[in-house]
């Protein structure tokens, strides 16, 4: 088990290097240099350019540039925001309790629905039940965040002004937790919406392709009460792939509510990214993407390595591994 | 796998499309989405002729006013028809949707093609590739390159093109490698056939259906991609109209208060719009699935 996790971490070290070499890539793609804002403005005088420049080891070597900002990057160094002159990781640092305040929490509230749903669902597959959950999640899959977050602040906020349109906690006032709750109410119910649809739907066909297994037959033929054959024999095996599932969700804690924040006006990731990308303060965009990127291998990582974990049909020698 | 050498045979050849297309009409809410695509494809094309605004046509003095014979989608708040610019920004979204995904078949089954039938190095090369591409937060990655490109609708499409083949070209490699040692491929080069004939006559047609099911979806996940993006203000840009951009004003409290039809309206016809191509999929899944 150790010797797999340790293969499939060595796996991935080529994958971080062409993520490492696409980031650079991109931001050598950007018209004009990362200083053209500043360059280009005739009223700075061509000694402070050239200092400038070099002060950012513009003037070295593509490669040079290259070695320093990965050597920057292993260290934590994430670059430094053009427009608040601070570096970006102090500032992903800041953000993002925020934003996991609000993923975090609308992953497990979508699973403790899901989960439930999705079992009953496969339980009683084709039944009324059934094509009505279906058709909740056709509708949770398709709606788009913002409008539904739009829509319920205009329901909830703005005409029957039950709770607060956006923030985490109310201006001025202390910390407490029944605002702080008020708060996260829309912003949570809005991203759940369309997480609960898609976990519902992963839940119930996990179950449904445990719930026709031999074991599963065995188990009743043996006489086991209905309720554990369904939990010991059957969840237990459908949590397998689940648990892949989990893995690959780990980007999105990070990366996932770009939009909400913006709608809920919710100081976060998402946000900082999105001001990064109006005042073209590229550091911040690059830092982001590359961690993100970074989060998807790790993800992935803990995906194989919990699906290898739970499931001892796996051949960890034959397995094949991939970034 | 039969495979149409004469015309007597080309029938039996298409039997089993005919019978994937009985059982897509048996998709009640897949038919009925299908028709209201075509209605919004028709209305997006014909909109300068059918709409019954100029889409930049200010009227100050209409502004944010209810639905009415006049303006049946109300007005917003530059006193511009509603109905119009939605109109119009439905050859956007639906132009972005379009067109990202035809390239991105094209992308995603050379690639796909090329590492899944020839194997060993292009093969690991093209998937590793696939596999950084795939690693990069799709959102991000897409908003960080159309603000370095400016935002317009034709460097959208650029980049949702550059970024969005790579599910595709994973998916028919899966198909191809599961295809290419069977005995029909086997004999096709036994007979001496070119390796592009293989691919695209005999190993192609079979292998296609889970790409088109997945190029279905992502006409939906563009459109949605898309409205986001302009909805941020980082993608389409007023004047011209689109599905997101028409909510961007809608953000302001005035707005909320007094007229909740103009973010109503054009987020409910992404929603639809998203939910029809949602349904397709799922028909398509069920036409080509059972065997």
């Amino acid at each position: 088990m150790a010797l797999y996790t340790l293969r499939r971490l060595l796996n991935a070290i080529p994958i971080l290097i062409g993520i490492t070499i696409i980031s650079f890539a991109i931001i050598h793609m950007a018209p004009g240099s990362p200083l053209s804002q500043f360059t280009e403005d005739p009223t700075i005088k061509q000694v402070d350019k050239d200092n400038m420049i070099k002060a950012y080891g513009l003037d070295k070597p593509l490669y040079v540039q290259y070695w320093d900002w990965v050597s920057g990057l292993v260290r934590g160094d994430l670059g430094v925001s053009l427009l608040k002159n601070q570096p970006v990781a102090d500032l992903i640092l800041e953000r993002l309790p925020n934003t996991l305040l609000l993923t975090v929490t609308s992953f497990l509230l979508s699973l403790l629905i899901a989960i439930p749903l999705g079992i009953l669902c496969a339980v009683r597959a084709h039944s009324r039940l059934d094509q009505i959950v279906s058709g909740f999640t056709f509708v949770g899959i398709s709606i788009p965040g913002f409008w539904l977050g739009l829509m319920l602040i205009i329901l909830f906020a703005v005409k029957l002004g039950w709770l607060p349109s956006g923030g985490l906690q109310t201006v001025n006032a202390d910390f407490s937790l029944i605002d702080r709750i008020k708060h996260l109410t829309l912003p949570v119910l809005t991203m759940a919406a369309g997480e609960v649809a898609i976990w519902i739907r992963y839940v119930r066909s996990s179950m449904l392709e445990v719930i026709n297994q031999d074991y599963m037959r065995t188990a009743k033929a043996k006489g086991l009460p209905g309720n554990s054959i369904l939990f010991r024999h059957g969840f237990r095996n459908a949590l397998i792939p689940l648990a892949t599932l989990f893995g690959l969700a780990l980007p999105g804690f990070f990366a996932g509510a770009a939009i909400l924040e913006q709608v809920y006006s919710i100081p976060g990731m998402g946000r900082l990214f999105i001001e990064g990308a109006f005042q073209r303060d590229y550091p911040v965009l690059f830092a982001i993407v590359t961690v993100g990127a970074f989060l998807t291998v790790l993800g992935s990582i803990l995906a194989d390595v919990a699906y290898a974990a739970l499931d001892p049909r796996v051949n960890l020698s034959k397995q094949e591994v991939r970034g | 796998m039969n495979v149409a050498v004469s015309p007597n045979n080309n029938t039996v050849a298409r039997k089993p499309k005919n019978r994937a297309w009985e059982r897509f009409k048996a998709n009640r809410m897949a038919f009925i989405s299908m028709f209201i695509l075509i209605g919004l494809v028709l209305v997006a094309v014909l909109a300068p002729w059918i709409a019954p605004h100029d889409p930049a046509e200010q009227d100050l003095l209409n502004k944010l006013k209810p639905p009415s014979a006049d303006h049946w989608f109300g007005t917003d708040d530059l006193g511009r028809d509603l109905l119009t610019r939605v109109m119009y920004g439905a050859r956007v979204s639906l132009a972005v949707a379009i067109f990202s995904v035809i390239f991105n078949l094209l992308i995603g089954i050379t690639v796909g093609s090329l590492a899944g039938y020839y194997g060993g190095k292009t093969d690991s090369i093209l998937m590793r590739f696939v596999d950084i591409m795939l690693a990069f937060p799709q959102f991000f990655l897409l908003i960080t390159v159309v603000t370095l490109l400016r935002p317009n609708l034709f460097n959208i499409i650029v980049v949702f093109v550059l970024f969005g083949w790579m599910g595709k070209s994973r998916l028919l490699r899966g198909q191809i490698l599961s295809l290419k040692n069977r005995e029909f491929v086997d004999a096709a080069r036994t007979i001496g056939m070119s390796d592009f004939r293989i691919i695209f006559r005999h190993i192609l047609p079979n292998a296609i259906a889970p790409v088109i099911i997945s190029a279905t979806l992502q006409m939906g996940s563009m459109i949605l991609t898309e409205s986001s993006l302009s909805f941020l203000g980082l993608g389409i840009q007023p004047p011209q109209a689109s599905w997101g951009n028409l909510l961007q004003s809608a953000q302001s409290l005035t707005i909320m208060t007094k007229a909740p039809w103009v973010p109503f309206i054009p987020g409910f016809m992404i929603f639809l719009t998203i939910m029809c191509f949602n349904f397709i999929g799922d028909g398509l899944r069920n036409a080509f699935d059972s065997k």
